[in-house]
């Protein structure tokens, strides 16, 4: 098996790692910030983000140094820096972990960041599920405080920086950043007409960025080795750095790999993760979370890096991959999927929320036998009516799982239907579906 | 109430924010975790700190699916029906769970002790299937084990079959 140097996950994989403070700072913790604090420019910084080539690992896949630039110099009212960690795109599970294990790594992350953006205030919007996270979290964050990485006139540079955990309390769409805002001032989660920006316009209307806990890991080894070395890493230019994939599903060994980007889905599945766990052969794969298009097996030797699997009509997304046996129903899975959409979309865009919940009822229908040739026709209309047509993502995401199945296995819906009109039950029928 | 009760914990959590709303989700988490739902007396309470109406408090508790506004069991026991959790078992983990506990989804026992409910991912996909009770997450179920964890729960209120710290895979050698 091709093994690699970890970054992020280096320190958790040492025996006895416990990501107390006292082993964070002896694996070489907080010497990043010491580098930066009061010593290199904070556009300096920006540019050294920028140069790295680091984009987003939350979802979207946005270059860091790029977002943080955005924010306007000359405003001199307050900025801050919210820290994504609602992780909650089906499939992923990385975030949890660096969470977990290594709670310095990130709060080192965000403390470079608000030098970087001027903000003195930063929040952690963690899930509200993530109880022991939120535990270790406010452990961490307490021993940061206390040993003068965090608080007031950090490290007598005369900077402040003050950072703060703010639990979710079960939402999907709260990790949107403007949702997250919105729930974070105290609201319904839903996400902001864009623009403007977050970078002008975020919480409290103030400057505001918004970075997912693993792209702010990254920061630490970025600025003490330099970001010629993380450029170098993975698939450069456009996809640098390693990503930890979170591997579903039914393979041997699933779990959070961390590997250079730009690997193929053959040797994360077979080598990484140990391969299929029975003699059955691979079916599907989901490369980027919930939110992206369903891969077959004739994908197996696409790249994992973001230009690749977006050209082979997926999307890196999340870096959730989830592996299916061959006797998995796509229409069953797609309809699992599509639950999921249904319950979590925020209700405030039209073709969503009622897209959704017609797009549940129809795939219902044709997964209990009751189906019709015609529903095929419906499924696309609304696919197309939802696409492009919300302010937010998800409603490209929602459709992901239908559109996709559609295209590679419409025999296995056309079978479905076939044994409805089969049996002469083809009445109009519907479940009845409520939130 | 809350305030009598936790005068220095709410002004703390209102020092960290700018905005007094924002206060809302910690102060309805506060309200749940004292009387296991949010109640419409919690609710007007915490419009006035917020010093929003009683229907704005409101409409941000309808929002988010972990606030309860009618009381529950001692024990809140969520299946994640997610597809990753059901590709490795969680649809006869779930059928498991009604025939032990002798409801649905959605349903408390009769002597309050246990709340079934079935829930979208939680962010342990690698572990499925998977519940979460309460606090706690409990992993790579099986029937032997969710006997196991309703009878420790029962007896003692919690389960050493928790999760802990997550890691996965487990490093060679480590105990999961």
């Amino acid at each position: 098996m091709p093994s690699y140097e970890p970054i992020l996950t280096k320190n958790m994989l040492t025996p006895g790692y416990t990501g107390s403070l006292v082993d964070y700072e002896r694996a070489g913790g907080y010497q990043a910030l010491r580098k930066v604090l009061g010593k290199i420019a904070p556009d300096d910084v920006t540019a050294m983000v920028i140069k790295s080539g680091l984009r987003g690992r939350g979802g979207a896949g946005f270059p860091t140094g790029v977002k943080w630039g955005f924010l306007p110099k000359d405003y001199t009212g307050p900025r801050y820096l919210c820290c994504n960690a609602d992780e909650s795109e089906p499939g992923t599970f990385k975030d949890r972990q660096l969470i977990e294990r290594d709670p310095h790594q990130m709060l080192e992350g965000m403390a470079i960041t608000c030098y970087a953006i001027g903000a003195e205030t930063a929040y952690i919007y963690i899930r509200g599920e993530f109880v022991l996270g939120a535990k270790i979290l406010e452990k961490a964050l307490a021993e940061a405080r206390a040993a003068g990485y965090i608080g007031r006139n950090i490290l007598g540079t005369g900077i402040n920086i003050e950072m703060w955990l703010h639990r979710g309390a079960g939402a999907y769409i709260c990790g949107e950043e403007t949702a997250l805002l919105e729930s974070l001032e105290g609201k319904r989660g839903l996400p902001r007409v864009k623009p403007p920006f977050p970078a002008t316009h975020g919480l409290y209307n103030k400057p505001t960025v918004v970075n997912n806990v693993e792209t702010l890991a990254n920061l630490p080894y970025i600025v003490n080795r330099g970001p010629e070395w993380f450029a170098s890493i993975g698939s450069p230019p456009k996809s640098t750095g390693t990503r930890i994939f979170c591997v579903s599903g039914h393979v041997k060994r699933p779990g959070n790999y961390e590997v250079p980007m730009g690997i193929t889905c053959r040797e994360l599945i077979f080598e990484h993760a140990g391969g299929m766990r029975s003699d059955k052969p691979l079916k599907a794969i989901i490369p980027g979370g919930a939110s992206a298009a369903f891969f077959t097996d004739q994908h197996l030797d696409v790249k994992l890096d973001f230009e690749s699997v977006a050209q082979a009509g997926s999307m890196l997304g999340s870096g959730g991959v989830t592996i299916m046996e061959e006797g998995t129903s796509m229409v069953w899975a797609a309809l699992r999927l599509m639950e999921f959409f249904y319950h979590e979309s925020c209700g405030k865009c039209t073709p969503c929320r009622e897209g959704t919940s017609w797009l549940v009822q129809t795939m219902r229908r044709i997964w209990t036998r009751r189906g019709r040739l015609e529903d095929l026709e419906t499924l696309t209309d609304l696919c197309q009516n939802i696409a492009g047509r919300t302010v937010c993502a998800f409603g490209d995401a929602a459709i992901a799982p239908i559109t996709s199945t559609l295209k590679h296995w419409r025999h296995e819906y056309e079978e479905l239907i076939r044994t409805a009109e089969a049996a002469g039950s083809a009445e109009l029928v519907m479940p009845a579906t409520r939130h | 109430m809350l305030q009598e009760k936790y005068k220095t914990e709410i002004d703390e959590i209102l020092s960290r924010y700018p905005v007094r709303r924002s206060a809302m989700l910690p102060l309805l988490t506060m309200a749940q975790r004292e009387e296991g739902y949010v109640s419409e007396a919690a609710m007007k309470e915490i419009a006035s700190i917020l010093r929003v109406t009683p229907p704005q408090v409101y409409e941000t508790v309808t929002f988010y699916t972990m606030l309860n506004l009618k009381p529950i069991g001692t024990f809140h026991i969520q299946v994640c029906k997610s597809l990753m959790c059901a590709l490795v078992g969680s649809d006869s983990l779930l059928v498991w769970l009604q025939a032990r506990l002798g409801i649905k989804p959605g349903e408390t026992t009769p002597d309050r002790l246990f709340t079934l409910s079935t829930v979208e991912c939680l962010a342990s996909c690698g572990t499925g299937p998977m519940m979460q009770v309460n606090d706690d997450y409990y992993e790579r179920l099986t029937e032997e084990k969710v006997d196991r964890i309703l009878a420790d729960l029962k007896r003692d209120g919690t389960s050493p079959l928790k999760s802990g710290p997550f890691i996965l895979p487990e490093p060679e050698g480590a105990h999961g």
